[in-house]
């Protein structure tokens, strides 16, 4: 039965609104940002191509104010209990914001995206949009914003993934993505409904405390467990919900195979922890302990099939961007351990973990995508002989490579030594799983130097014709990337900082 | 002082980072400016080395100082973890006798590196900037007194040493490449874990932090009983142990890790073959004795007639395969592994005589394999190959590079009077006087008989008898009715030319006198050992449980 609600009622529902308001002023202005470039792209219709992308870039590093206010407010939910402001949300709004600038950047400099697209305002307002949808993900504290910032992620993803239309690979990559997206979410909504029908709440934090009250049919538990992980596993790219991942990331355009390689994967990971460290918290404080579902041994298996197969597999590809595709199901593997770990070192290390995987693929992608503007492919064959031609790009590419491998003195390098850290400080439980994940990370060093084997150990097998050079501005942008890999792996202490203060949820330090 | 000689290098690489890459002259010339200061910088610490200090563990108080000499100590990095206690990084460098010795070598392998490279004409800028990488690499492996410090050292050596040997290397240089990073990739990445292991398990007296100083963690006082390698998890000391010895194990190379290494070998250029014998070689068991062997002197004990035997291995096996190889290239390689088994029989002797041996033999090996590779690359330079039964009566045309060969061969094979035969006698006398490893010991000496087969016999095929129908030069009269030899594009000096000779010549007589007056190197390693001995032997382990 449903009544109206009375005068007062309203009132204090408008005023909570109006509080939350002045907690949400990032996403405010970025969906603002989002409108503008729509209008100024209908404005400027076919003229003036660098305005947007400019527009676009000073638009997301302006959000940057707003987030640095958001330091002041004390942390807490707003919105009644949908949405939560905190260091963990603060770190993924710098974290997608940044990423989101480099996405634009490395979208302008990819010549055969500007080439062939019919339009291309549309696509920065989407990658705005996309952001705006992955600082949601890692904000929403309740089943259904969590539901509602994944789809509005996976919209603009499925477009921009399709964004080559004349391209058919870029379309299949883009149906394929749309496919398994709605399978893997359709699960999870069938997940948050089992946990809907046990607790009768939807917000992550009652969800807790009802659990830990009224009891639990572990078996259902489990099984919604299981059906979440499908939801946030397809986001993180992770085995067995890895299916989409290859085809999307070669066919996508390559600024947007980066960008969903970092910001989207981040996204899932962000909201992972959120959900799992605090709706079914998992042996320690501050949070009660929800026993009997024990969804860390799932992440265990997702972990280790993860490493395993995606750095396996990679082996094989003779397409560099499919090879990064395989290469980024291996990362959601180490990322996962530091989850596993289960403790503030282990936050510490997956905050890390991401940040330097920012850098580091990021910046493996934008060498590929001014290899492919002077060779016009990304196939391995066709990179020998380019570490003479393109001596910058080469040893940036290098240097990248290296810190995915994980070997010093790059950021990759310490992101590992955390995770590994972080799970060895457990005492011996987790000796095994660190093992695999150095193992694995051997593994993944022979198919990483294939690049550099190509590009400086072999001889071109054709002339290259002469293209015109890369601009100035993108190779001081691939240098300030390659220098900071680098310094980030000898003076790590900020970053460190950053992760640290920014693994608190809701005001409490979790694990 | 330390921070200068190990950075000197790059600072020489920075500096050709911005000469244009058709200087080569300059950036040959800023290259070896760059290795002569460091030999003066190595010469200058050796000289203000106190040859009675002991290093491997903490001064009494658990001070580095008093102990270790030239030390330089300032935090890196120090993070606060929360409920983890701090993660704490320092820059700490320092010697003592055993990486002193390694020091000198490492100075002076530099400088022939760098004569050697020389003629190289491709890439040239390229070349020295990672020479002047994996130069900087070595040099602060054998510093570095943080496990931390040491580790990105070790592996900043790969990327270099992997484009040194794909880029610049034979035919086949893409697998040897390859092979040699992933190998070596493959024993580092458990020494990480170990690392981590030993972070959480040690303290260091003075600071009550967790460290990763090698100082701190050689002292068996400081481990924390229960920790995950403390004194009371024996499985997983044993396991990091053997973790650990495969790390270091594959460096040397120990049989059966060692395939990387004759490939390596034949397709590196001579410069980068010289330095790898002469000193990469020597990191692998440079680590036990920093490393592997102090942290975990219990397992050490317990493993003692294992790794005699598997130096018994390397020595006999080494010499066959040296025996069966007709490239002469790969019967030096494989001479490395046969002599680098006589440094594990002498740490397997766990005394002060086959320590010291094991330590002058490292020396040793550095100098003559580093003589031995270049003159291969002096013969191959002039005919383009390097099979062994393609030469013949060379000592009659050649007779300088034949008196070279000579020494260097004879020193390998441990002629008394050559410093090779000091080491190989102080280690078999160690191991003699050592009850578990006498036996082996004595089976190890028939290594020095295939030894001596394989190198006498090749110097007898390519430098004694007469000219071969298919060798690799031709035969001419002169007009002075002399016969001479000419090599087919070979168009510089026939014998060896001046910078050939500022290569050997020095190596020679360093060869010689350490041959004939060991002293300056043993005087300075002496009480290392001692120590190290003291810090590995049983008793001090039963005083402390």
């Amino acid at each position: 039965m449903f009544e109206l609600p009375s005068g007062a009622e309203i009132q204090s529902i408008i005023a909570a609104l109006k509080t939350g308001v002045g907690f949400f002023m990032p996403e405010i202005y970025l969906s603002v940002l989002f409108m503008l470039l729509i209008i100024v792209d209908l404005a400027v219709k076919g003229r003036k191509n660098n305005l947007l992308p400019l527009l676009a870039v000073l638009g997301l590093a302006g959000s940057f104010y707003f987030i640095y206010q958001q330091h002041l407010l004390e942390a807490g939910e707003i919105f009644f209990g949908m949405y939560a402001l905190d260091g963990f949300a603060i770190f993924f709004k710098y974290f997608f914001v940044i990423s989101g600038i480099l996405a634009v950047l490395i979208s302008v400099a990819d010549d055969q995206l500007n080439r062939h697209a019919r339009s291309m305002g549309e696509y920065y307002a989407l990658i705005v949009a996309m952001v705006i949808g992955m600082i949601m993900m890692a904000s929403s504290t309740d089943l259904l914003m969590m539901f509602l910032s994944m789809e509005l992620v996976g919209l603009t993803a499925y477009v921009l993934t399709g964004y080559r239309k004349d391209d058919p690979r870029s379309s299949e990559g883009a149906l394929k993505y749309l496919v398994y997206g709605a399978v893997s979410t359709g699960l999870m909504v069938y997940g948050f409904s089992l946990i809907y029908g046990i607790t009768a709440q939807t917000n992550i934090m009652k969800i807790s405390s009802e659990l830990a009250l009224h009891g639990y049919d572990p078996l259902v538990m489990m099984l919604a467990s299981l059906l979440i992980l499908a939801g946030f596993g397809y986001k993180i790219g992770a085995v067995p919900f890895h299916f989409w991942s290859p085809d999307v990331y070669e066919g996508a355009p390559t600024p947007v195979t980066a960008y969903l390689s970092v910001g989207s994967k981040a996204a899932g990971f962000a909201i992972l922890m959120r959900f799992f460290y605090v709706a079914i918290p998992h042996g320690g404080e501050p949070f009660q302990d929800i026993v009997g579902i024990d969804w860390l041994m799932l992440l265990i298996v997702i972990a280790i099939a993860s490493m395993i197969y995606g750095n396996v597999v990679a082996l094989w590809q003779k397409n560099v961007k499919r090879m990064l595709a395989y290469s980024s199901i291996a990362h959601a593997g180490y990322l996962l351990l530091g989850i596993i770990a289960m403790d503030a070192l282990g936050t510490q290390a997956t905050l890390f973990y991401l940040l330097g995987y920012l850098l580091m693929n990021i910046g493996a992608f934008y060498v590929v995508i001014m290899i492919s503007n002077r060779t016009g492919s990304e196939n391995l064959d066709d990179y020998r002989g380019l570490g003479k031609e393109m001596p910058l790009a080469g040893a940036a590419l290098t240097v990248f490579l290296i810190s995915l491998v994980g070997l010093p003195p790059t950021v990759g390098f310490i992101g590992k030594l955390m995770i590994f850290s972080a799970l060895l400080a457990k005492g011996s439980v987790y000796i095994w799983l660190a093992l695999i994940g150095v193992l694995t990370s051997v593994i993944s060093l022979y198919y990483y130097m294939l690049i550099p084997l190509n590009m400086y150990l072999r001889e071109s097998n054709q002339p290259v014709e002469a293209k015109a050079g890369t601009g100035m501005a993108h190779k001081v942008a691939i240098a300030v990337l390659m220098l900071l890999t680098i310094y980030f792996g000898l003076f790590f202490k900020p970053l460190v900082d950053f992760a640290k203060v920014s693994s608190s949820m809701l005001g409490v330090t979790i694990y | 002082m330390l921070s200068l000689i190990v950075f000197l290098p790059i600072l020489a690489g920075l500096v050709i980072l911005a000469v244009p890459s058709s200087q080569k002259q300059i950036i040959r010339i800023v290259s070896l400016l760059a290795a002569i200061a460091q030999g003066v910088l190595a010469v200058l610490i050796w000289q203000g080395y106190d040859a009675s200090l002991p290093g491997i563990t903490a001064a009494a108080g658990g001070a580095p100082e008093g102990s270790f000499q030239f030390i330089e100590r300032v935090p890196w990095i120090n993070l606060d973890l929360g409920g983890m206690g701090s993660l704490n990084i320092e820059y700490f460098l320092g010697v003592d006798g055993i990486s002193i010795t390694m020091v000198i070598l490492t100075a002076l392998i530099s400088i022939i590196g760098i004569l050697s490279s020389w003629p190289i004409q491709k890439q040239v800028k390229g070349y020295f900037i990672l020479y002047n990488l994996l130069a900087t690499a070595m040099m602060g492996c054998f510093v570095a007194l943080d496990f931390f410090l040491f580790y990105v050292f070790w592996e900043l050596m790969l990327l270099p040493m992997y484009f040194l040997i794909g880029i610049w290397g034979g035919p086949n240089r893409e697998y040897a490449a390859i092979k040699f990073f992933l190998y070596t990739l493959f024993g580092s990445v458990f020494m990480l874990l170990v690392m981590i292991g030993l972070y959480f398990s040690v303290i260091d007296p003075l600071t009550g932090n967790h460290t990763f100083s090698l100082v701190a963690m050689a002292s068996q006082e400081n481990y924390i009983k229960d920790a995950i390698l403390g004194p009371d998890n024996v499985m997983w000391r044993y396991a990091a142990f053997i973790v650990l010895f495969i790390g270091f194990a594959i460096k040397v190379p120990m049989f059966p890790f060692h395939t990387w290494l004759p490939d390596a070998h034949v397709e590196a250029p001579t410069p980068i073959s010289v330095i790898l014998a002469g000193v990469l070689l020597k990191l692998g068991t440079y680590g036990m004795m920093r490393i592997n062997f102090p942290l975990f002197p219990e397992v050490f004990q317990a493993s003692l007639y294992v790794i005699a035997v598997l130096g018994a291995i390397n020595i006999i096996y080494g010499a066959f395969c040296a025996l069966a190889q007709q490239d002469l290239k790969k019967m030096v390689a494989y001479s490395s592994i046969s002599h680098m088994g006589y440094v594990l029989l002498g740490l397997a002797a766990a005394n002060s005589e086959g320590m010291v041996g094991a330590l002058y033999q490292m020396f040793n090996h550095g100098t003559i394999t580093a003589m031995l590779f270049l003159l291969v690359g002096v013969i191959y330079d002039r005919a383009h190959t390097r099979q062994i039964d393609r030469f013949g009566g060379l000592a009659s045309y050649m007779p300088v590079y034949a008196a070279v060969v000579t020494i260097a061969w004879f020193a390998s094979l441990g002629l008394p009077g050559l410093s090779g035969f000091i080491s190989e006698a102080f280690v078999f006398v160690g191991a003699f006087s050592s009850v578990t490893t006498r036996n082996v010991a004595i089976v190890s000496v028939l290594g020095i008989v295939f030894g001596a087969a394989y190198l006498l016999w090749s110097l007898q095929r390519m430098f004694l008898g007469k000219r071969k129908d298919d060798a690799a030069y031709d035969l001419e009269v002169g007009a002075d009715g002399h016969e001479h030899i000419h090599f087919h594009d070979w168009k510089g000096k026939l014998d060896l030319d001046a910078r050939e000779l500022v290569m050997l010549v020095p190596l020679a007589v360093i060869v010689i006198f350490l041959g004939i007056y060991p002293m300056p190197v043993l005087g300075m390693l002496t009480s290392s050992i001692n120590k190290l001995v003291e810090v590995l032997s049983p008793v001090v382990m039963t005083a402390l449980n």
